[in-house]
């Protein structure tokens, strides 16, 4: 009887063993989920940092007005003011639990059918952000019925028709706050319309001769404006006119998690990864922001930057167990540029086209539906490029290989 | 000795490096909508809670840096405790049998700390004692809901094995939960059998061990196979390549399954395609002959990936982890044994004929390479000719 020779099955053996410590090891040390609680060693231990010390002036104006709405509660002046002091925060920081306190502050009237006028349009600030699109339309769609003079309700419904790409809608919220807001804001407004039907070279021109002309506006609307500018140039392909207006944006004093995003893209799409790390290494807490620094990382091909990729996935897993879908833009994109999963991609960019419907989301869809080979997937966006007239070197290049596909 | 384990480490090499690169990246704070983290069991009749509440939403609530220096220690969050221990149980609510049942009592012990993706929680154990063993529970929660409607409470219920999970907030306060239902044993049998289901229905990972397994009765004489001599040669060589594909493919499903290593999915579909022409060429012209566990093992390691996706697209019970992929796992080897043990007496009777040598073993094994080399094809350039 020829058996193995017993060195040859000690090998064996040795190996398999070897095979099965690392196995039960890797068990062991992931199966507690989270970490272990503990007690720290002394209580001069810092265990939490808050966002800023009371003192800071921006907490200080939103404790004072804090205290103006717990005095009356059912003052809809006092909690407008603080609730949209919360929401300004949550768009500054991209912290999104201040949306959380903003809708406690107008919680009186949050289930009611007929708020106030300024308290509905509140209210759909916050029901936007949270994708709840037609509930915010008819919000502020009551709201100026009720009192036609509110721009900021126009405003609103403008942004809102724009990102689902209703732009009969659109021009008609920007002609009715024309009259009501600043020059700046009012051509701001049908130059955002004009840019993605056909007319951006004119818009951009608009945009620029309202800066010029408006030298005295607010920071917050010049960086509004700036940004949308510096939108345009990029989809015209006019990289240096966009990115001066970037930087012009950047540079005003005035911390904005959506400029941000879009200078990062815009650097990223010209392989520029690098001076997204340094840009945004600060700004990790920010889901957007954080996507950025992943795609930066997957771009520059630096390991010593990968972490930011399973923080995000960690983020992704969070959102999903309490139950968020609200970031499904970003989630395709993480899914298709760095985990490399191209039907997951697909699937989450068309539902995301579903609810919005700008240059960014048409862009992701067309990108996995390219990755994925499945033309169909893109007849939706094609279908809007062609009605809209829409002007983008990005997306008429991927519609082009989309269209060599079939 | 040394030399097989040296080779070894190198397959192995990557894998740890990752891992122990992802371990040593301390992760960025995230913002984040609120949540608290909520879980009960119950086992033997006893029930006991942990509740994790961030730092930062208590310090909203009730105020925990008392100097205002935006910094909270852990002295000023433990003279607190009982603050703390007060405001989070006047907002939860556990009853036997319905709202209107009978109500249990809950106790906080000594607290803690511990760390979420957006910060530091205080950890509140809980001691959950009942009037009567309960049937259905129910929970009403209101943490949090006049001053962030936002918040949710996300609820992990683990009763007498089963495991179930709820976000609970404003949106539902009260919700109730049967406890009785599936066993873990139930649960276990189910990813067995979708780890049988896919060894048979995952054409490329039997016909990859197949032509592992083709040789293993014959003997490379130099020029030509020549039938083994013996069962137990046979034998053999047989466990050493399933030994080996098994200890493989488990550690990369377990790597991949619990997050620390992803590949994209269309480089590891192309990659085992690759395995399965490489290993069934290796049979028409041997270059491994006798060390075809390392390939196993080797290309193991890439079966892994695809096995690790079919148990991700099955769902992953967050709370019964280990139980599914060992579950899954043990299915997979099963369902792979199951067509050892129908090939292995069958190719050995068969082994002197030229039937096998030639038609099974040279014709089979080309056209395994064939079929695998069209597979590799359609998932590197995504175009679709076979049905399967």
């Amino acid at each position: 009887m020829l058996l193995v020779p017993f060195p040859r099955v000690a090998q064996y053996l040795a190996l398999l063993l070897l095979a099965l410590l690392l196995l039960a090891a890797l068990l062991l040390s992931a199966l507690p989920a989270g970490a272990v609680p503990h007690v720290p060693s002394s209580d001069s231990v810092i265990v939490e940092r808050l966002p800023a010390r009371a003192t800071d002036p921006r907490m200080r104006e939103l404790i004072e007005l804090r205290t103006a709405w717990r005095r009356d509660p059912a003052d809809a002046g006092a909690a407008v003011r603080l609730a949209q002091a919360y929401f300004d925060q949550a768009a500054a920081e991209g912290d999104p639990r201040y949306i959380g306190h903003a809708q406690a502050a107008i919680g009186l009237w949050w289930e009611r059918p007929d708020p106030p006028p300024n308290v509905r349009v509140m209210r759909a600030i916050l029901l936007q952000f949270g994708h709840h699109f037609a509930e915010a339309v008819a919000d502020l769609d009551a709201a100026v019925a009720q009192q036609p003079g509110l721009g900021e309700a126009w405003a609103w419904l403008a942004g809102i028709h724009m990102v689902q790409a209703d732009y009969a809608q659109a021009r008609h919220a920007c002609t009715a706050l024309a009259p009501l807001a600043p020059p700046l804001i009012a051509t701001g407004c049908m130059a955002y319309v004009d840019s993605v039907t056909g007319r951006a070279q004119p818009a951009a021109a608009a945009l620029r001769a309202a800066l010029q002309a408006d030298g005295g506006a607010g920071a917050a609307q010049r960086q509004w404006v700036l940004t949308r500018l510096a939108e345009i140039e990029e989809h015209l392909g006019a990289s240096a006119p966009a990115e001066t207006a970037y930087r012009e944006a950047l540079g005003l004093d005035r911390s904005d998690v959506y400029l941000l995003a879009a200078y990062a893209d815009f650097l990223l799409d010209q392989n520029r990864a690098a001076e997204v790390l340094v840009l945004l290494k600060d700004r990790a807490r920010a889901d957007v922001l954080l996507l950025r620094l992943a795609l930066a990382a997957k771009q520059a091909k630096d390991p010593a930057q990968a972490g930011w990729a399973a923080d995000l996935a960690a983020r992704f897993a969070a959102a999903q167990a309490r139950g968020d879908t609200t970031h499904q833009k970003e989630e395709a994109r993480f899914a298709l540029a760095v985990q490399g999963q191209t039907e997951r991609a697909l699937a989450l960019a068309q539902a995301n086209y579903t609810l919005q419907r700008e240059v960014a989301d048409a862009r992701i869809l067309l990108e996995a539906a390219l990755a994925a080979r499945r033309p169909a997937a893109a007849a939706p966006v094609l279908q809007w490029m062609a009605a809209s007239g829409v002007e983008s070197v990005s997306l008429q290049a991927l519609a082009a290989r989309i269209k060599g596909l079939r | 000795m040394r030399a097989v384990l040296h080779r070894a480490g190198a397959l192995l090499a990557p894998v740890l490096a990752l891992v122990l690169g992802l371990a040593m990246h301390a992760p960025a704070q995230a913002h984040k909508p609120s949540d608290s983290y909520l879980t009960i069991t119950l086992a033997d009749g006893a029930m006991t809670g942990r509740w994790d509440i961030a730092l930062r939403d208590l310090d909203f609530a009730i105020g925990l840096d008392a100097d205002g220096d935006g910094a909270i220690t852990w002295g000023e969050v433990r003279a607190r405790h009982a603050e703390i221990a007060a405001y989070a149980l006047a907002r939860l609510a556990v009853h036997v049998d319905g709202a209107d049942g009978q109500v249990c009592t809950l106790e906080v012990g000594a607290q803690a700390v511990d760390d979420h993706t957006d910060g530091s929680y205080s950890v509140l154990p809980l001691a959950i004692r009942c009037p009567t063993a309960p049937k259905r529970l129910t929970i009403s929660y209101r943490l949090f809901a006049d001053l962030d409607p936002q918040h949710r409470g996300l609820l992990n219920l683990q009763a007498n094995g089963v495991a179930r999970s709820a976000v609970l907030g404003p949106q539902a306060p009260v919700q109730t939960f049967d406890l009785k239902e599936a066993s873990r044993l139930t649960q276990f049998l189910d990813y067995l059998r979708d780890g049988v289901w896919h060894i048979w229905i995952g054409f490329d990972h039997i016909l990859f061990l197949l032509s592992l397994l083709l040789p293993a009765v014959l003997m490379w004489g130099g020029r030509q196979w020549r039938a083994a001599e013996t069962f137990g040669a046979a034998f053999w060589s047989v466990v050493r390549v399933v030994t080996a594909f098994t200890a493989a493919h488990s550690i990369t499903l377990t790597l991949a399954t619990l997050g620390y290593v992803s590949l994209p999915s269309r480089w590891v579909e192309s990659a085992i395609a690759a395995s399965v022409v490489l290993a069934a060429l290796n049979n028409v012209r041997p270059v491994f002959h006798g060390r075809r566990w390392m390939v196993a093992f080797g290309f193991g390691l890439i079966h892994g990936f695809g096995f690790a996706s079919v148990l991700v697209d099955l769902g992953l019970p967050r709370d019964a982890l280990a139980l599914a992929l060992v579950g899954f796992n043990l299915g997979v080897e099963c369902g792979q044994l199951a067509i050892v043990a129908v090939f292995l007496p069958l190719a050995f009777s068969l082994r002197r004929s030229w039937f096998y040598r030639r038609l099974v073993m040279t014709g089979g094994s080309l056209a395994i390479a064939v079929l695998a080399a069209v597979w590799l094809c359609e998932r590197l350039f995504m175009f679709k000719v076979l049905p399967f």
